[in-house]
């Protein structure tokens, strides 16, 4: 299953609800202010362990719309809009955590 | 004209929601209406300054540019919370190197953004006559 979550973590508790129901074979893809939890910060080691597991993926042109391409966390995959539809289609069902 | 303090929090960030762009019009009308305007970044309105966002993949107004003008208009108290950068892995070297000249020293370039605490911040909240929150 795929998981994609649109809200900073410090503004909403959206990743952590996706985070507490995800199951073993579910990718996360961060998007629009999710981004935001791609970066290096205090909430960080939420996602650190997926991650390391290459199960977390951010969206590019969000990712440098917000300016912290350089400040990304260690294993987080970046995609394009062509990458976020190949996920979808691999993983057939996806939930929107808005 | 009355001239009153305005201060503007910016607390979230560029493009997830409208807020940004919309507070920056508003601080523009303020100063154009000569008021006494400062900003205050806190939470994830940090990220609205920044430095090297780039929207073109998003296809939308990357609007940061922005900030830089707005020493020309007189506006250059530009507050930073440290607890918000610092929750985030940020630092003021990740932020745009905005700047204002000084009429009363030989129009000598100024830095506009001040790192502070958020108690230094809420003590210049006080001080205001009016009070937006983006």
């Amino acid at each position: 299953m795929l998981h994609t979550v649109n809200k900073s973590s410090f503004e909403r508790n959206s990743l952590k609800s996706c985070l507490n129901i995800i199951d073993d074979t579910s990718v996360i893809l961060l998007i629009e202010d999710g981004v935001i939890s791609a970066a290096k910060n205090t909430n960080t080691p939420m996602i650190a362990n997926l991650a390391a597991q290459g199960r977390v993926y951010a969206l590019q042109g969000d990712v440098e719309a917000r300016g912290i391409s350089s400040k990304l966390a260690d294993n987080i995959k970046l995609i394009d809009y062509a990458g976020f539809v190949d996920l979808v289609v691999e993983h057939g069902t996806a939930v929107s955590w808005v | 004209m009355v001239t009153k303090k305005f201060i503007y929090l910016n607390r979230r960030s560029s493009f997830g929601t409208v807020y940004a762009i919309e507070s920056l019009e508003v601080v523009l009308i303020a100063a154009a209406f000569e008021q006494d305007v400062s900003l205050a970044f806190i939470d994830d309105g940090v990220y609205q300054i920044v430095e090297g966002q780039n929207a073109d993949g998003i296809g939308m107004k990357n609007f940061s540019k922005t900030f830089h003008a707005l020493g020309d208009y007189d506006i250059n108290k530009l507050y930073v919370s440290a607890e918000s950068l610092e929750e985030r892995g940020l630092n003021v070297d990740d932020l745009m190197p905005l700047v204002y000249e000084d009429e009363d020293d030989d129009w000598a370039e100024k830095p506009s953004v001040k790192v502070i605490s958020n108690v230094e911040l809420s003590k210049i909240m006080s001080e205001q006559d009016v009070c937006l929150s983006f």
